[in-house]
């Protein structure tokens, strides 16, 4: 008879099945980690680091560290939030997040986590990277100054869409996403809104165009509740 | 009975490459302003007529760095100011004016006066006067040390409100989930 096994998040007791992470776990008992590369549908990625926790001492990622019996799991620790704060304002200052003109605000999952965690100030000096908009899509733009290298859209294209679209290139600080077509360009690509790789970006860089700033103020997903209570922007865009 | 009258604050704020919205915002408080001004006097700030900054215990800072005036005026106030705010999306992280660092300080300037459309007598200003621009805008935290930051484009009246009356009490400031927001 296969029994469950516990570990403990917190000091909650979190059932979990053999092979599973402790963000797959932590999830389906419905206890929220902060997360942004991870997505449920796809194999953990590991890169945003926004999902450490400290389990038996250590700190892992929940989503690629699988859970263990008895595991002592600490995710709302003071340390553990400062730490999530730190890893957030390097994404922040690494690209050009002006949230005052983007579209995504309210409903992006980089600037909702941020909120979570309470970060109030960058801290860190920012990059103020200067790579070219591009816009030749008639149905997405893709602004790469707010690419958070997720691959959400590299995994999606590849393994749901079966389009291979988007992949990152180049190597430290000067990693990018790239589009596979002839130009580079997103507009000369087999890329198209109904991919599964349009909807999952969870910031403001793959962004369907016609669509901004048609929900009010106060009434967007992440306006009156935290990503804690409200859950993940893809998970939203899809019920 | 203690009768001692309570030295109150002293309270500068200035506008660097702001667009005064924060500023506007904190006159949203409303009435609540009467009270403020029974815990504050205000020192140099757009508000009043001071033209040069005296000691003050607080500064907020609205805007980002853009110019030489801007970097002058930003270190007067943190010499003069022992608590020092960045209030504010443009303070806290250059925000919306700092969409010119995409592009070249020169490019920028031949637009707005040499190629732009309906311009006569063409030419980039260059009288003395006028203060530099930096060739990219900043975040005050690159030019001075800061102590505080308040989010927001701009910060609500509530925000600023908690903000205030927490630090007047000598209280640990925390908000609520709906105070805080970046845009």
């Amino acid at each position: 008879m296969a029994e469950h096994s516990t570990f403990r998040l917190d000091g909650r007791p979190i059932p979990f099945a053999p092979g599973q992470t402790i963000m797959d776990a932590a999830l389906a008992a419905g206890a929220y980690i902060p997360h942004l590369c991870h997505h449920p549908e796809f194999a953990p990625h590991g890169s945003c680091r926004v999902c450490v926790v400290c389990a038996d001492g250590r700190e892992v990622s929940a989503c690629t560290a699988p859970a263990a019996k008895d595991m002592e799991v600490e995710s709302q620790s003071e340390s553990i939030r400062a730490l999530r704060v730190s890893i957030l304002q390097m994404l922040f200052v690494e690209g050009n997040h002006v949230c005052p003109a983007c579209e995504k605000s309210g409903a992006c999952q980089l600037q909702a986590v941020a909120y979570d965690c309470g970060m109030l100030e960058p801290h860190f000096t920012h990059f103020f990277p200067r790579r070219a908009v591009d816009a030749s899509h008639p149905d997405v733009i893709l602004d790469y100054n707010r690419c958070i290298l997720c691959e959400l859209c590299v995994r999606a294209s590849r393994d749901q869409d079966g389009k291979r679209v988007f992949a990152i290139s180049g190597r430290g600080i000067g990693s990018r996403l790239i589009v596979d077509s002839p130009t580079g360009r997103l507009g000369d690509s087999r890329f198209a809104i109904t991919d599964k790789a349009a909807h999952v970006c969870p910031v403001g860089a793959i962004l369907p165009r016609r669509g901004g700033y048609r929900v009010p103020i106060g009434e967007r997903l992440y306006d009156r509740a935290p990503i804690s209570r409200v859950g993940d922007v893809a998970a939203n865009e899809e019920a | 009975m203690d009768t001692r009258v309570r030295p109150k604050l002293r309270v500068a704020t200035t506008s660097l490459a702001g667009c005064f919205g924060c500023h506007m915002s904190l006159l949203d408080i409303d009435e609540r302003l009467i009270d403020l001004v029974e815990l504050v006097e205000l020192d140099r700030t757009p508000l009043t007529d001071i033209k040069t900054i005296g000691d003050c215990d607080l500064g907020l800072i609205e805007g980002g760095v853009g110019n030489a005036e801007n970097v002058e005026v930003l270190r007067t106030f943190r010499h003069h100011c022992k608590v020092l705010v960045a209030v504010g999306a443009c303070a806290v992280n250059g925000g919306i004016p700092a969409m010119r660092n995409s592009f070249a300080l020169s490019d920028c300037l031949e637009e707005a006066y040499i190629d732009g459309v309906g311009l006569y007598n063409q030419g980039i200003p260059n009288d003395p006067e006028l203060p530099l621009l930096l060739s990219q805008v900043h975040p005050i935290h690159e030019v001075v040390k800061v102590d505080y930051f308040l989010p927001g484009c701009p910060p609500s009246a509530d925000a600023i409100w908690t903000f205030l009356t927490e630090l007047l009490a000598g209280k640990p400031i925390g908000f609520p989930y709906t105070q805080i927001h970046y845009d």
